[in-house]
């Protein structure tokens, strides 16, 4: 309770001043909803959210697990050879760099509107960081401990399974954090386009100018996007607390 | 054949360099012409100044680099070598056992035979009671006999050690290097111990050589005159001091 207090209490504060603040008519309500009137469309349109809440959470879980396994994977081959890493990573940049809004319109033509586009959208703008963070680690490897498995015979394999990879977890779990919040993003601006979602719950209340509606779906996915974080610090607790200084959990 | 120590049986390896060079980016020579030997079951200190190049010289005998010139020949040709370095560098990720145990697994001895050889390295350093503990859960002390447990594990021939003690207290310390000479004694494997401090190297070792500040020039090489039985006693022998006495006087001559 008392690591949830402290970020409650700013949240309280300014719920109350923004209310104060638009029913005392200071802030036009078309433009701010005061914290009732989202409250409301929340209720008001609890179905339809809840609908849209569970495809989005859907498709951003799909996309950040493709983004895991696959970023996982490629900073392993990267890892493997310095020519290796010279040739394929300038690639591998190019997911983070890419415009995402733009290439939407493009993931529409080739899977077509609906889920596929939207899991593709979260996967491309939430591999990167994976890729950048255990390449990182995989290379970052104690040469000591390097030294010592070459000691006793250690093929490379075994090195990355037992030292390599286990060393490196830290920093995997590092990339995920960022990758989780970004797979949220990923997948809002892929509904945007071409699927449904908490992204075309708001593309639509926006043109109706629903702003509560627009706020509500918006509150929506930030709690998404703070779950899936949360699931990793949990995953992170419980992997690293025997060993890892800043997971030490006291 | 019996070693200077008494041991019955000598299991160590004897070594012979022979005008070892090695040579870092293709111009900055760090060991020039090095000709050294090595009885088998000797323990030996290696003194000298800070990148004179004792830390390439243990890479090289430990056969994780090659000398760029001469050769390091070993009786017998095949054995077992064992390196501990100046920090633990044990594996956070596994139990004060499985690190212990982890030289025996990566050369495929089972479960069972591991932990049972594991345990009994751990309590030749006195760390019976924490088998189950994390390295973050341990002292550096502590950390350190792990370190210490996992080398001797495979029961190695050669042991390589770079300033093993240097990060710890000085009563640590003095325990340790009891401990370890008391190793040495019973198992008589060839011991080649890396250290700065002039008094550990007189404590420990039967023989020390210093390197001079440059391309590994052997300055002094001699025979300790201690009695093998080394304790906590013996720290405050005027023998010891005399031996002292010479070490430095070789450090600091240039
Ligand atoms: N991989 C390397 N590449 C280039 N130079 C190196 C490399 N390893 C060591 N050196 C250089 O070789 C010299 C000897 O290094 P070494 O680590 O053997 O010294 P040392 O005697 O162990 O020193 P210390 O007492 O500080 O540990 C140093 O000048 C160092 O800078
Ligand atoms: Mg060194």
């Amino acid at each position: 309770m008392r690591k949830f207090l402290p970020p409650l209490i700013p949240f309280v504060v300014i719920t109350l001043a923004l209310e104060w603040m638009v029913r005392s008519g200071l802030v036009p309500s078309y433009l701010v909803p005061a914290p009732s009137a989202v409250l409301r469309a929340l209720l008001d349109n609890r179905e339809e959210l809840a609908a849209a809440m569970t495809k989005t959470s859907a498709a951003a879980l799909i996309g950040f697990a493709l983004s895991t396994l696959a970023g996982v994977a490629i900073a392993v081959l990267l890892s493997s050879s310095r020519a290796i890493q010279r040739a394929l990573y300038p690639y591998a940049v190019f997911f983070q760099t890419v415009p995402i809004i733009a290439i939407a319109p493009l993931l529409v033509i080739w899977f077509g509107y609906g889920m596929k586009t939207v899991v593709a959208s979260a996967f491309i703008v939430s591999i990167f960081p994976v890729i950048a963070n255990t390449l990182t680690g995989l290379l970052s490897t104690d040469p000591a401990l390097r030294d010592l498995f070459r000691l006793y015979g250690a093929s490379p394999a075994i090195t990355l399974v037992k030292l390599r990879f286990p060393a490196a977890l830290p920093q995997i779990l590092t990339g995920l954090r960022v990758a989780s919040g970004l797979a949220v993003i990923g997948a809002i601006v892929g509904e945007f386009i071409g699927g449904e979602g908490l992204g075309s719950v708001v593309d639509i209340a926006r043109t109706q100018q629903r702003v509560d509606k627009v706020f509500a779906a918006v509150l929506l996915a930030s709690a998404l996007g703070l779950a899936l974080f949360g699931l990793i610090n949990l995953i992170s607790a419980l992997t690293l607390r025997r060993w890892h200084a800043s997971e030490q959990l006291q | 054949m019996i070693n200077t120590s008494g041991t019955k049986t000598t299991r160590g390896v004897a070594l012979r360099l022979e005008r070892v060079r090695r040579v870092f980016d293709n111009k900055f020579v760090v060991i020039e012409g090095m000709d050294l030997r090595i009885d088998a079951g000797e323990f030996l200190a290696v003194l000298g100044p800070s990148g004179c190049g004792k830390s390439t010289l243990l890479r090289m005998i430990a056969r994780l680099a090659a000398p760029d010139d001469g050769r390091i020949i070993a009786e017998p040709e095949q054995f077992q070598t064992a390196f501990v370095f100046q920090d633990a560098h044990l594996l956070p990720w596994r139990t004060v056992l499985n690190n212990a145990a982890l030289p025996l697994e990566l050369m495929g001895i089972g479960r069972e035979d591991r932990n049972a050889k594991a345990r009994t390295a751990l309590a030749q350093v006195g760390l019976a009671e924490a088998e189950d503990r994390y390295p973050a859960q341990l002292s550096g002390g502590m950390r350190m006999r792990v370190s210490l447990a996992r080398a001797l594990v495979t029961d190695p021939r050669l042991l390589l050690m770079d300033e093993p003690f240097a990060a710890l207290d000085e009563i640590t310390r003095f325990n340790l290097e009891v401990q370890l000479r008391e190793l040495w004694q019973r198992r008589g494997m060839t011991v080649i111990f890396v250290t700065h401090s002039i008094s550990e190297a007189a404590f420990l070792a039967n023989r020390a050589v210093v390197l001079a500040r440059r391309k590994g020039r052997i300055k002094l090489d001699r025979r300790l005159d201690l009695p093998p039985e080394r304790t906590n006693d013996l720290r405050s022998d005027p023998r010891l001091g005399y031996e002292m006495k010479l070490l430095m006087g070789a450090m600091e001559e240039e």
